[in-house]
């Protein structure tokens, strides 16, 4: 791209820098103290090196918690990625259905997470809600308070729920930016529909696909509001994800040394997936810019 | 496509018959749940607990009364819009100039930062808990709107700049450097000419800022107790505390998906853009 070198252009970027740096690095820099220093209170601190984060690696709690959140976030991209295709794919390509499809799919991205918590746990009771109720008539036991599959089925169907219409958005806008010509084309080849899709429009969906993908797994990787609702992470720790381990490791029993290690371990995932995006977003911008 | 005219015809038939059915079945899956909450939400608790009804036999405003005549749960909905708009205000206004400066210069380490503003979209709210507790405890802001607005800014300054600076590539160079040629300060030039060409870009940022707002839960309750009771603190407090209200639950359920409800149309082409942070 040719911009302008001008450096004045920090100016511009200085409110955004100074808000985010309050807002970021100085909790941030509260949680490195935190992970290497033990307290006894009244703001006296220790120097103890790495031994919160020799303690939080040893210990059979955070691999249990990240080993649920890893089946977690691959589960629910196992099956958002394909769902969200193939609706996509099944949607009207345009006019009003095409919108009346696009806001009722969007519906439940805009529903506040604990809201998306309250109305499963309403639905999946076995008393007084749809699902629990009919699945008990059928003779399956679903009480997800006790039950640990219920749960996990409840959390993981929620999740579906909630998310595969931003993977559906996704790739319908991708579907979108296909010409026409492409179609014609291939229908002169006489090719078929799984070619079309295999040789036309996925190479295109490439992008979004990416972009779905990690975004998902990224809020999924850090979702805390809806399971908590849905399940408290019980039964026992059967859905304690990471986020929710680290909230009850942080504010309910306030062990700062060990929680803020976690944090920090947290934290390096996050950036190496938040790299992979950016290398993707730069390349893709790149490819338009050549196509253009 | 096979070879005999009937054929195909037929095959399309059937692939769009399968392709309506999907939908049909996924709108199902969607709109079921929403379909029990705003069926609890008109029932009295009486019928709720003790017969599963698809529809209410006594149906009743009952519930959404109680959320309109009870200060606090009305006053959720007030303290939570009262952060959330503070926050949308700040959010798209600190990003504005920001985003046009990564959209039109180059600057020393411009990709470093604009990165380092993703981390902050991407980063976990869980990990930021306890240290904004203990930042806005110390500097008195805590249980206050401000200190959820700034909060909040964390994910969402990052995302009105990432959401922005999309819009405003689309916006060709040609126009900065003719306002400059006739006269235009660049103030007068921003606010005059360049704000209403990314006017939609600006709706949609300040959409989504509101939106992710409106949907936290975590960071709003660690920041807030007595003063400030935001709607979402309001309901987890009923469904864990007695356990017993649950048309009043569903009912203020309903109420917070309103908002949303009510601007969907407007933005719905622009919805896959804004989550991803302008890069579709």
């Amino acid at each position: 791209m040719d911009k302008p070198q001008n450096n004045r252009a920090w100016f511009m970027v200085l409110p955004v820098l100074l808000l985010v740096a309050f807002s970021a690095i100085i909790p941030l820099m509260t949680v490195v103290n935190y992970a290497f220093n033990d307290t006894f209170g009244n703001n006296a601190f220790f120097w103890v090196g790495v031994e919160w984060f020799k303690e939080t690696l040893e210990s059979d709690r955070m691999w249990g918690a990240l080993q649920r959140q890893l089946i977690f976030s691959f589960t629910i991209l196992a099956i958002e990625v394909p769902l969200g295709i193939a609706v996509a794919l099944a949607m009207p390509k345009k006019g009003v259905w095409a919108s009346v499809c696009l806001v009722l799919f969007a519906l439940p991205l805009l529903i506040p997470w604990n809201v998306v918590g309250t109305i499963w746990q309403v639905f999946a009771r076995i008393d007084i809600g749809l699902l629990g109720y009919s699945l008990g008539l059928i003779g399956i036991d679903f009480n997800l308070g006790q039950n640990a599959s219920a749960a996990w089925v409840s959390v993981i169907m929620m999740d579906v729920w909630h998310w595969t219409s931003l993977v559906v958005l996704l790739a319908y806008a991708g579907l979108q930016s296909i010409p026409d010509a492409y179609y014609q084309a291939a229908k002169i080849d006489q090719a078929s529909r799984w070619a079309v899709f295999r040789y036309v429009e996925l190479p295109k969906l490439k992008g979004v696909l990416l972009i779905a993908v990690l975004l998902r797994f990224m809020d999924s990787f850090m979702i805390y509001t809806e399971p908590f609702v849905v399940t408290g992470g019980g039964p026992g720790s059967a859905t304690t994800f990471l986020s929710i381990d680290l909230v009850k490791m942080a504010l309910g029993q306030f062990d700062l040394g060990p929680a803020a290690a976690f944090s920090i371990m947290y934290f390096l995932v996050i950036l190496l997936v938040s790299w992979a995006f950016y290398t993707i977003m730069v390349n893709l911008d790149r490819e338009e810019e050549r196509s253009e | 496509m096979s070879t005999s005219p009937a054929q195909p015809t037929d095959k399309a038939g059937l692939r769009r018959l399968a392709s309506y059915a999907m939908l049909i079945v996924y709108l199902l899956f969607l709109i079921l749940p929403i379909y029990w909450l705003v069926n609890m939400s008109f029932k009295p608790n009486v019928e709720i607990l003790n017969q599963l009804t698809l529809i209410p036999q006594n149906p009743t405003l009952g519930n959404y009364a109680n959320i309109l005549t009870d200060p606090t749960w009305y006053m959720g909905y007030v303290h939570s819009l009262t952060y959330v708009i503070l926050n949308t205000v700040i959010s798209v206004t600190v990003a504005l100039p920001a985003a046009y400066a990564f959209s039109r210069y180059s600057f020393i380490g411009d990709k470093h930062l604009f990165f380092w503003l993703l981390t902050n979209r991407m980063a976990p709210p869980a990990v930021f808990v306890l240290p904004f507790f203990q930042l806005y405890s110390s500097i008195g802001l805590f249980d206050t709107h401000l200190a959820v607005a700034l909060a909040h800014c964390l994910f969402n300054v990052p995302l009105a700049v990432w959401i922005l600076e999309g819009f405003m590539r689309g916006v060709p160079k040609e126009i900065d450097e003719t306002a400059y040629i006739d006269g235009y300060s660049w103030f007068r030039f921003f606010t005059r000419i360049f704000m209403p060409l990314i006017s939609s870009g600006i709706g949609v940022a300040a959409f989504f800022c509101f939106m992710f707002s409106w949907v936290d839960l975590l960071i709003s309750r660690t920041l807030t107790s007595t003063e400030v009771k935001t709607i979402g603190v309001a309901m987890t407090r009923t469904s864990s505390a007695t356990g017993l209200d649950y048309g009043t639950l569903a009912a203020a359920g309903v109420l917070t998906i309103i908002p949303g409800a009510l601007v969907i149309w407007f933005v719905r082409n622009y919805i896959a853009k804004g989550f991803a942070l302008g890069r579709v």
